[in-house]
């Protein structure tokens, strides 16, 4: 199939949204929901075309690789698109209503599109200098959309976030430099090609850890978390989701992983380095989170636990961790999403997003609170939600490889999580409702429909893991196992 | 007292009106020429905005607004994308995604050659001349409303 | 060897802006100094010995070319710099409007 498209829709339906926007009355919200649903559709294909065809690479402009640049769609790359697209088809369907509160509808969907090009762009690019001209789009335009409101904290937020976003991309860049200097190419395959032939001493570690510290940025790993706490509750509700729930992840794990497994080939340093990050970024989340009130950074909070645990199965390095690890990914996509929306739910009814001042939304809002509830089940780990089979590979996965530290430091972890979760749905939800309250309504139509999407594939993702998500993930895993013969499957696959 | 919003002094001012228009033209000649000499679409395009800007510069804002109006600089940097994102949708008849689809292409020195490079340096050159023109007039125009409270 | 090293000193001195400076468009111009270093880098790993520009001229002979691919990288990222760094000034300005100050000691609401 021809792969950009995946790029192409959103760039077209970004600009074409920007023209018309202003003039047109209701085009921008429907551009932007039939972007959406076009390429969901499109990722859903392509699992098929992967089961049928085996690995696929286009050439862009015909000219071939490594001269060329060339798109690649594999197992992992399939995996990601599915996520990414599903989630921002149900965050634009939500925001059809909620950002009737902000001014200038149409300047969000340009941003939104644009950063959802760079995210597609990220996943499905096998070449490294391109895949940071996407992951900068994506990110200026996230820079953009989490001060969109521009209240005083929005502004202050997005300062922060933008400055260390940009010194992290100036990481990465020096990175793609110096390994540009030493293999004289740009291609990701190539490139594993040629770093295995010769021996290059130190220098692949160094652009390790220039990589590390620029996609660990992008991903909110502990040392480099700081600007998430400020910059998620300050977005809107719907760009808070998509942050959380796809950005970090698309931008930040899935290049740190390709890059660290298929061109680098993971080695025992790198694989300490990656389970040493993920413990520390879950006992940090958690315990930071345990301590706030306010509902959206204490959801941000959680987002970096739950990084902590993803790092932590994909750096194990074993299938099961592997399995565990990208299995969580998707799971914290659709429950983190969730939760992020019901919280702009709550905003767009109650206008407070102190949990103090809440209580007793249940009985005004009965879908926000059931699917609250669900959602908080699942990250929480609770059976039968995807959250706890999930978690449950990974404390497996370290477990059976040997490292009892880092299995118990999930657990407790995954404990603490209770509790948190615990509170706020106490302090939100249950109890006698708050007098300031009274004439709060449920949400409307479209926000309602977009929370009980996602919080049926909670319960969805829970029960069908093994006959249908198993081979699904499994091929994502294979090609991350693969390691180096990545380059291998890519140089076959050219025509 | 002078009244800061006006632009500058009259030796700024005449100097302007006798070489915008050459700035102009130089840019044009960068974009028209890139696929032969350095230059281009980004660096050609900032060229025509800083044109622009310095008719803003030096005679205010009024004056530089009411030449290219903002509605028009979102336009044609709408225009310009989209222009862009269609010359690489014809790639799709030679059958590939952004392929070269014309004629002549790799004639070394002449003009008229090199595909689809020229066109595609055009649209880029509307797009990046008028977003930079936009952000000035965005940072200007705002600096200027503050400071009347 | 020591254009390198001194490519990467100038990429400490915009990181030490950035860390240490306390107001805002002295943060920024740090943010310049660190891409113009990190460009700056690319360029020179394309330089090859005896090497003249890579542009073909019909009178004259040319045997070695520098490495053209970085020049076309960088110019990429020069835009990008661009960008990012409108946007950054755009937030400095409405930050100054709601704050009243440049500093960035004074610009703390969110904490915690």
């Amino acid at each position: 199939m021809t792969l950009p498209i995946f790029v192409i829709i959103p760039l077209g339906a970004a600009f074409l949204i920007s023209l018309l926007g202003k003039r047109v009355k209701y085009v921008a919200d429907i551009l932007a929901n039939l972007g959406a649903l076009s390429l969901f559709t499109f990722s859903l294909y392509s699992i098929v075309s992967i089961s049928t065809k085996g690995v696929i690479v286009y050439k862009m402009g015909g000219w071939m690789p490594p001269i060329g640049i060339a798109m690649v769609l594999d197992g992992l790359t399939v995996f990601m698109l599915v996520t990414v697209n599903l989630v921002s088809l149900v965050v634009t369907l939500y925001s059809v209503n909620y950002m009737q509160k902000y001014t200038d509808k149409w300047k969000f969907y340009t941003l939104f599109m644009l950063m959802l090009a760079g995210m597609n762009g990220v996943v499905i690019t096998g070449d490294l200098f391109n895949l940071f001209v996407f992951l900068e789009i994506a990110s200026i335009a996230s820079y953009a959309l989490v001060a969109f409101g521009t209240e005083a904290e929005e502004l202050e937020a997005s300062f922060k976030y933008a400055v260390m976003g940009s010194v992290a991309s100036t990481f990465v860049l020096l990175g793609i430099a110096i390994l540009y200097s030493y293999t004289s190419t740009l291609n990701m395959a190539d490139m594993s090609l040629t770093l295995s032939r010769g021996a290059s001493g130190y220098l692949v570690n160094f652009v390790a850890v220039l990589f590390l510290m620029g996609f660990g940025l992008k991903a909110a790993l502990v040392p480099f978390h700081a600007w998430l706490p400020d910059a998620h509750p300050s977005a809107p509700a719907p760009i808070s989701a998509m942050l959380s729930g796809v950005l970090i992840k698309s931008l930040g794990v899935y290049a740190l992983a390709r890059v660290l497994y298929n061109v680098f080939g993971m080695n025992i340093v790198f694989s300490n380095i990656l389970m040493f990050l993920g413990a520390l970024s879950m006992m940090v989340g958690v315990l930071l989170a345990i301590a706030q009130f306010d509902l959206k950074r204490l959801l941000a909070y959680h987002s970096i636990s739950q990084i902590g645990y993803v790092v932590l199965g994909l750096g194990l390095g074993t299938p099961l961790g592997i399995l565990g690890g990208l299995f969580h990914l998707f799971n914290h996509s659709i429950f983190k999403s969730l939760l992020f929306l019901n919280s702009g739910a709550v905003e767009y009814a109650a206008g407070t997003r102190d949990l103090n001042s809440m209580g007793g939304l249940n009985q005004k809002m009965p879908v926000t609170g059931a699917t609250s509830f669900i959602a908080s089940m699942a990250i929480a780990g609770i059976p039968p939600f995807n959250g706890f089979f999930s978690k449950l590979i990974i404390i497996f996965a370290a477990a059976e490889a040997g490292r009892m530290g880092y299995a118990f430091s999930a657990v407790v972890a995954s404990i603490l999580t209770l509790a948190s979760f615990m509170k706020v749905q106490k302090l939100a939800f249950f109890g006698t409702l708050n007098e300031s309250l009274e004439k709060i309504k449920e949400v409307p139509l479209l926000m309602r429909l977009s929370m009980i999407i996602l919080a049926l594939i909670c319960v969805a993702g829970g029960l069908l893991i093994v006959p249908f998500f198993r081979t699904f993930l499994q091929s994502a895993v294979d090609t991350l196992l693969s390691g180096k013969s990545y380059a291998d499957a890519v140089f076959g696959a050219i025509k | 007292m002078r009244s800061d919003e006006k632009g500058m002094t009259l030796i700024v001012k005449t100097i302007t009106r006798l070489t915008v228009g050459l700035i102009l033209l130089y840019g044009i000649y960068i974009v028209l020429h890139g696929h032969l000499s350095p230059g281009g679409g980004f660096a050609g395009g900032v060229i025509i905005a800083l044109s622009f800007i310095n008719l803003m510069l030096a005679f205010g804002k009024e004056t530089a607004l009411k030449k290219l109006s903002e509605a028009w600089v979102s336009t044609i940097e709408s225009f310009g994308a989209l222009m862009f994102l269609t010359i690489a949708l014809l790639g799709f008849t030679g059958g590939y995604f952004f392929f070269n689809f014309f004629l002549n292409k790799g004639k070394p020195f002449t003009l008229f050659s090199a595909g689809i490079i020229p066109l595609c340096n055009i649209a880029i050159s509307l797009e990046v001349g008028a977003g930079l023109f936009a952000i000035f007039a965005v940072l200007a125009l705002y600096n200027g409303s503050r400071k009347k409270e | 060897m020591s254009v390198y090293i001194l490519c990467l000193v100038l990429f400490c001195v915009g990181l030490h802006c950035v860390l240490r400076k306390r107001n805002i468009i002295k943060i920024i111009i740090g943010l310049g100094i660190i891409e113009y270093a990190v460009n700056l880098f690319f360029v020179l790993t394309g330089y090859r010995a005896q090497g003249r520009a890579p542009i073909l001229a019909r009178d004259q002979e040319i045997l070695n070319m520098v490495d053209p691919l970085p020049q076309a990288l960088v110019l990429t990222s020069i835009v990008i710099g661009l960008a990012v760094t409108a946007l950054i000034v755009a937030i400095a300005i409405r930050i100054y409007e709601k704050y009243g100050t440049f500093d960035i000691t004074q610009i703390r609401r969110l904490r915690g």
